[in-house]
């Protein structure tokens, strides 16, 4: 910086205080109407960010979609998207950026409007501080709860109550001390560490960035004094150290470094750490980073560690301090947040992203759900869109945590649908159900493949999954004759020997199906560890119900079998008399009349059902088998 | 074990460049472990030129993991070849270089189709030919919210249809730094590491970190033309000259480079960093107004980005 600072004192000087300035993310939230585009804008205007050109088309803007005569609509800056300008609504998160001499600012505008709490949600997870607003006239709304209540499970500890349009009731005192206590009543049932409170008109710039005589009363800081004041969290902290691992970085043989960003605490050379998940140990040997190596590194950083001995260690895994290890668990209470139009479908299969780690996972109980208005808990089986409740979640692999409200991102999660791959939840783990201290399975003396050789064999799972009336148990019987004569060991699961026992207490909604297949995979799966050959007959109608039984058991222990019938054709032989009586309306949830049958994408073996002979189908299930080495 | 001059004391404070330089590289992270053929469009400005710098920083000691794609649609300054020549061989990565052969059959120029159309073509089209010919599953963009209102609401991770369609009502929810990178075969996801930076944010960086820049954005000598009231600079003989219209030297600069019949160029006397930061402090005009393509209708940058544009 020397040559600019001969050159110019002044603007050196400047730029060194800001490059110096550190960083504070806020979201501003409330209800519809509230006025927190007509803030952003605000603070956008004193802060002296707009250029002549975005004020040209703001007062062109104004004209023709403004709702406030003939001034400057302030809102229509930060109201991006074409529909929302013509709606006059804001529809999605809109970050928007800042600076004040002191500090700099990354600010999320989140939606009012409740069918986007989704949104809020997703502004609320990256903040410091939420920025709630109020309108002076309408006092504390279901609006503002939801939002303090959102913000609150995602950690936000710093509260600013902006009551706005503060003009428009006279600059009344009493108005502001009844809104701030009525506020005071309900938050202090949430986990917020400080609520401040300041009235303000954005329209009109009072108690913004400039002061107001009109709010001579208020002896508060003014929103910008209170934004640039508020501590934000120091990279030095005292929390165990934490580095989920991203990516392995191997240019040659000689170089193996753990690429990854410290998510609490600190790592010094030479500490000793440890693979959470396999317990393996090691001590830095160095932080590597582009511009040197580092002797220390704190949260935060986005650093590449390299070990003193060769450990094996991936993407997922997260390092840790040997002497305060993480927990590990595969069974989770968690809030979970749903973000998706298809409501959750308990027992059924989602992706779930922690830290770097994807893995399968499922909703196995739903304790309750949380009515955001008194934060009372309802009894539910399922959550809707906007929904929050309180659940357990059963993950395929142990995974190492915390607790969200002691490390967001070992606590943190995202849930992902496996057919839509849409991001339909987001989750915060409160504790783990189970300890899983020693994460690996008691090794047994007999194994699976002792059991099926014994029994002269390869344990395989037969899937038939078809309408009802396709053919699937007729075929399947033939079938497991066949492998009898062959000297085969084998079950057969169906409808009918599930139902009356080990699933009678489960009926015929979406919800009660999928368990009923989640069961018999689990049972399935116990079957072809005992060493069976299984055949399964059940309508299954949805793809990730089956797809979860396929993954329940490894690669090549599962065959689908799709029995290919028409409806037409299965409506007429109609062997039970169900399809005469759903048509009637006296079974409800039937699977092709009023509950959609999920064609498999991508069988090992699909039967013409329709056409062909059971017994000629059936040998071709054994043709297949036979064919694959199934059979040898 | 202590490493000579390594040592550092606690940051209490971390800077807010710091934050944004280690978040970036998290994202670039992540797409390199959770992508089968990623790709990183390099565009050859100064924010491509920090998105590049950033990359180099992520895999070090590795060259970054991933190919640089440039859609060339003939009308760059000369210049911006040069550089980005020199810069893909210096960061050691693949350079393709695509160009959208039917639209230079069909004679397509900024002069005979008008601005939105040759856009169309020679970008957009040019963008997804390339991305569908290569079968890149995810590409990174060098675009920051602070730049145009549409901007401000995409998401880092940005998912695009196997037309690469955007549908900016339908995007995903983005919460923590978890990004969601499952797509369908033919899908692709368009990722931002940049979203975060404002501009100042980016010349600062680049200052400090004495990143390369094309020479363009000095003040130099130059030969331009008036053009609806904005400076046209004359890169080669194939700018068509009204009658009348004749090129002088001016001491200009550039803000933003793209092709050059459709970037207007600033008089400046800005020929160094510090006097660009300095001067864009004062700027009273915002970034992409010199940008023609903006300045078609009002929401036009909505527009292009939901038919594919970056």
């Amino acid at each position: 910086m020397s040559a600019i600072a001969a050159q110019n004192d002044d603007f050196s000087e400047y730029l060194t205080r800001h490059e110096e300035k550190d960083l504070l993310r806020f979201l501003t939230c409330g209800s519809v109407d509230d006025g927190k585009s007509t803030l952003i804008g605000r603070l956008l205007y004193d802060a002296k960010l707009l250029f002549e050109d975005q004020l040209a088309s703001l007062k062109r803007d104004s004209r023709k979609h403004g709702t406030v005569g003939e001034d400057i609509d302030l809102a229509l800056l930060v109201d991006g998207l074409e529909a929302e300008r013509e709606q006059g609504i804001t529809i999605d998160v809109a970050y928007r950026f800042f600076a004040t001499d002191k500090r700099k600012f990354i600010v999320a505008d989140t939606p009012g409007h409740e069918q986007y709490t989704r949104n809020m949600a997703t502004g609320a997870s990256t903040a410091d501080l939420a920025v709630i607003l109020i309108d002076a006239r309408k006092g504390v709304l279901s609006q503002t709860r939801r939002h303090s209540f959102i913000a609150s499970l995602l950690g936000i500890r710093n509260i600013v109550l902006a009551v706005n349009k503060i003009d428009l009731v006279d600059y009344s005192q009493s108005v502001f001390d009844a809104i701030v206590a009525d506020y005071a009543s309900f938050a202090s049932g949430l986990s917020f560490e400080s609520i401040v409170a300041i009235p303000l008109s954005a329209r009109f710039g009072d108690n913004v960035m400039e002061r107001s005589a009109r709010l001579g009363w208020f002896s508060g800081p003014t929103l910008v004094e209170h934004l640039e004041s508020v501590p934000v969290g120091t990279a030095a902290s005292a929390a165990p150290f934490r580095m989920p691992v991203q990516w392995v970085n191997r240019p040659n043989l000689n170089f193996r470094g753990f690429a990854g960003t410290i998510c609490s605490g600190s790592v010094h050379l030479g500490d000793e750490i440890v693979v959470a998940g396999s317990g393996r140990t090691s001590r830095v040997k160095a932080i590597v980073t582009a511009d040197g190596e580092l002797e220390q590194a704190f949260t935060g950083a986005a650093v590449t560690l390299t070990l003193e001995d060769e450990v094996d260690i991936s993407r997922g895994d997260v390092l840790a301090a040997a002497a305060q290890r993480p927990e590990i668990s595969d069974q989770f209470a968690a809030h979970l947040i749903w973000m998706s139009d298809e409501q959750l479908n308990p027992g059924r299969s989602y992706w779930i992203k922690i830290g770097t780690r994807t893995v399968s996972a499922s909703f196995t109980e739903i304790k309750h759900k949380v009515d955001v208005n008194n934060f009372s808990k309802l009894a539910a089986k399922t959550l809707e869109l906007n929904e929050v409740g309180l659940v357990n979640l059963s993950t395929q692999e142990p995974i190492a945590f915390e607790p969200y409200g002691v490390n967001k991102t070992m606590g943190g999660f995202i849930v992902i649908d496996r057919l839509s791959n849409l991001t339909v939840g987001a989750g915060m783990i409160e504790f783990g159900l189970r300890r899983a201290t020693n994460i690996h399975w008691q090794a047994l003396d007999v194994t699976k493949e002792l059991r099926a050789s014994a029994k002269g064999q390869k344990p395989v799972v037969l899937w038939f999954t078809g309408l009802s009336g396709a053919g699937k148990s007729t075929i399947a019987n033939l079938v497991e004759k066949r492998l009898a004569s062959l000297g085969k060991h084998t079950y057969l699961l169906d409808g009918d020997n599930v139902r009356h026992g080990l699933n009678r207490d489960l009926g015929f909604t979406e919800a009660d199906r999928v368990e009923n297949i989640r069961r018999v995979a689990e049972a399935a799966k116990l079957m072809v560890d005992a060493g069976l050959v299984v055949l399964a007959s059940f309508i299954s109608p949805f793809r990730a119900e089956r797809d979860m039984a396929r993954e329940a058991l490894e690669p090549g222990e599962f065959i689908e079998i799709f029995v290919d019938t028409s409806l037409e054709v299965a409506e007429k032989r109609d062997p039970k008399g169900l399809y005469g009586r759903a048509r009637a309306g006296m079974i409800k949830n039937f699977t092709g009349i009023d509950s959609p049958y999920e064609t498999p994408v991508s069988p090992e073996l699909v039967l013409a059902g329709g056409t062909k002979d059971p017994h000629d189908l059936a040998e071709e299930v054994v043709a297949h088998l036979q064919a694959r080495g199934y059979l040898d | 074990m202590a490493v000579p001059g390594a040592f550092r004391l606690p940051d209490l404070k971390v800077t807010h460049l710091k934050r944004l330089e280690d978040e970036s590289i998290h994202i670039m992270r992540e797409v390199a472990a959770e992508f089968r053929n990623p790709v990183m469009l390099y565009s050859i400005g100064k924010d491509s030129s920090v998105m590049l710098h950033l990359a180099q920083k992520a895999f070090y000691p590795s060259p970054p993991p991933f190919p640089l794609l440039h859609v060339d649609t003939t009308w760059k300054f000369q210049e911006m070849i040069r550089f980005r020549d020199e810069a893909a061989r210096r960061a050691g990565m693949e350079l393709i270089v695509h160009t959208n052969q039917e639209g230079l059959r069909q004679g397509v120029t900024p002069f005979t189709h008008g601005s939105s159309q040759y856009t169309g073509v020679m970008k957009t089209d040019a963008l997804k030919q390339a991305l569908t010919l290569h079968k890149f599953d995810a590409a990174f963009g060098g675009a920051r919210r602070d730049e145009e209102k549409s901007r401000a609401k995409e998401r880092i991770f940005s998912f695009r249809t196997e037309n690469h369609g955007w549908d900016p009502k339908n995007q995903r929810p983005e919460l923590w730094n978890l990004y969601n990178a499952r797509i369908k075969p033919g899908e692709s996801i368009r990722v931002f590491p940049l979203s975060n930076w404002t501009e100042l944010d980016i010349w600062q960086y680049i200052l400090k970190e004495n990143i390369p820049i094309v020479p363009l954005y000095f003040a130099a000598e130059r030969p331009v033309v008036h053009r609806d009231g904005q400076l046209i600079m004359v890169d080669d003989e194939r700018l068509p000259l009204a009658s009348g219209e004749r090129p002088e030297l001016k001491r200009v600069r550039f803000r933003t480079l793209g092709c050059y019949p459709l970037t207007a160029a600033m008089e400046s006397s800005a020929a160094s960093l510090p006097e660009i930061v300095e001067e864009m402090l004062v700027a009273r005009s915002s970034e992409r107004s010199g940008r023609l393509i903006d300045h078609d209708e009002s929401g036009s940058m909505e527009k292009k980005k939901r038919e594919g544009y970056f």
